[in-house]
């Protein structure tokens, strides 16, 4: 069982060197002819206008809040179905009353508009 | 078992063998040759690619009533390598200012992310990469690789066109990953474990028959995060600025390119393995290039249908796209989850049949509730899927305030 993660190791080291390599590669064979006007950022045509990293809008972080609340949630659930065999009923409304309560998290979130425009 | 039936095995025992005669212990041989087969795979699936860009610019192009590729060699089979060969042969320009090792990282990891995940997909009863016991999760945990890969590509770019796309693509990518984790939750709730083979080896019923509302949820899910129409705000093709690899060429551009496809397919792979049976069928387990055969098909027919959803619907926007995802596909899938758990353990005792049938019909429930009963409430109080609403409410204000300056 512990080779299987060996396995695992071996296989992304290959995945993410694949990639690399044929970028080195191709970086060898393209020919490298800089200038001024092809390292401009593109802009649609014209010159850039102020500054590049720009405010960071608060809807994305609360959107990221959120996903990170119930991806723990899920991730809670996943060895509570694995083990649904040796829970009784009891066990399984227990477990439906912490999805209630997070989805009840999820009403809130929508209530107070933290879904809204983005 | 003989080539016909097993090549793979036949192949690697073969190996083994050669490599044992050499005097290395059998089992040392037999790990050397899982490595290098191992090893091997990502170069598979990168070959693999071509005849996926093939086949994805032919459906297309006969969804539009046009040929699609037919020039370059028969029937254009040769088109995607002539387009490989020459995104190779192109410039690396570098804009000015980039960050650059996040600029040079992020197509490594927008590949490498997709790629991982082929290690735990059972092709067939004797033939995968590994079968680890949290199978499910690994494929969650590195799909996720490439939503670190695009936030690099539109941060280093020093294009604060590039930086807004990917913070609309990100937001997009890990809102749609909640529904897609919790539909996940329910093959591994019906087959007790993680593990891929696991899951497809407790399907002699296929899980689309018992769960049918959380498949289509994962499908839909999956279409989301890779970024393909509907959803493919990204780098929506027909648009000018090509959003976080606007300032990428070359190469690097190619690798977004193949990993996108690649990542449409993994996803194909991956339904057919939770919802689809896999690679069960008649004679799968005999013979296992039968599993293999029945796993290529459904995963065909998977991926065709993403194609041609992806040649058939108009784009959203990203406010419709987020609403979608928070206000009706989470609540579902946190109730058909719960549904199913909630069923599984009451009907424990029934026989097989009535168990699905239950399963089915509670899923049908849930979604006739949701489309004819939630629908109508939604209309009724004015509550829309998109910010019209609010954006009517903020213009009927600012208009207000107008009247009331002048």
């Amino acid at each position: 069982m512990t080779i299987s993660w060996l396995y695992i190791g071996i296989f992304l080291v290959v995945s993410l060197g694949l990639p690399a390599v044929a970028i080195i590669l191709a970086g060898i064979l393209a020919p490298k002819k800089p200038s001024l006007e092809k390292s401009m950022i593109y802009e649609c045509g014209v010159e850039t206008h102020g500054e590049t990293w720009v405010q960071f809008k608060a809807q994305y972080y609360l959107i990221g809040l959120v996903f990170l609340i119930f991806d723990i949630e899920t991730v809670f659930l996943y060895p509570w179905a694995v083990a649904f065999d040796r829970l009784g009923v009891f066990a399984v409304l227990e477990g439906l009353l912490f999805i209630g309560i997070l989805a009840g998290g999820l009403v809130y979130a929508w209530k107070k508009g933290a879904f809204e425009w983005v | 078992m003989n080539f016909l039936s097993d090549p793979v095995t036949f192949i690697g025992n073969w190996l083994t063998g050669l490599v044992a005669n050499l005097g290395i212990p059998k089992e040392t041989a037999s790990a050397w040759v899982t490595g290098v087969a191992v090893g091997i795979l990502p170069l598979l699936a990168m070959l693999w690619v071509l005849v996926l860009i093939w086949y994805e610019r032919k459906v297309i192009g006969r969804l539009q009533d046009r040929p699609g590729p037919n020039r370059v060699g028969p029937f254009g089979l040769i088109q995607p390598v002539a387009d490989m060969l020459k995104i190779f042969i192109k410039e690396h320009i570098l804009p000015a200012g980039i960050d650059r090792i996040p600029y040079n990282l992020a197509p490594i990891l927008a590949v490498g992310g997709v790629l991982g995940m082929w290690i735990v997909v059972p092709f067939s009863a004797t033939v995968h990469g590994v079968d680890i016991n949290v199978g499910a999760l690994y494929v969650i945990a590195v799909g996720a690789i490439g939503t670190l890969g695009i936030i690099f590509a539109g941060y280093s770019s020093n294009n604060k066109y590039a930086l807004l796309a990917a913070f609309r693509v990100v937001a997009q990518l890990i809102s749609y990953e909640i529904p897609m984790v919790l539909a996940l939750l329910v093959p591994v709730l019906l087959a007790r474990s993680m593990g891929m083979n696991s899951i497809v080896q407790a399907q002699p019923v296929w899980f689309i028959l018992i769960a049918p509302l959380a498949a289509l949820l994962f499908f839909i899910s999956s279409i989301a995060e890779v970024g393909r129409s509907p959803f493919d705000l990204a780098e929506a093709e027909s648009e000018i600025v090509a959003g976080f690899n606007t300032e990428y060429s070359g190469l690097k551009f190619g690798m977004f390119y193949v990993g996108e496809f690649l990542h449409a397919f993994t996803n194909s792979l991956i339904f057919t393995a939770l919802f689809l049976g896999g690679w069960q069928g008649p004679g799968a387990e005999q013979f296992p290039i039968l599993g293999f055969i029945y796993f290529f098909l459904k995963t065909v027919v998977v991926h065709f249908l993403g194609i041609a959803i992806r040649g058939s619907m108009p784009r959203f926007r990203i406010d419709q796209v987020m609403q979608l995802n928070w206000k009706l596909f989470t609540p579902i899938a946190l109730a058909a989850f719960s549904s199913a758990a909630l069923v599984e353990k009451l009907a424990t005792n029934w026989a097989d049949a009535a168990r699905i049938g239950i399963h089915f019909l509670v899923n049908m429930i849930i979604l006739g509730v949701v489309v004819l009963i939630g629908g109508r409430v939604f209309r009724a109080r004015g509550i829309r899927l998109d910010a019209l609403a609010q954006r009517n409410r903020a213009a009927v204000k600012f208009s207000m305030e107008k009247s009331h300056d002048s």
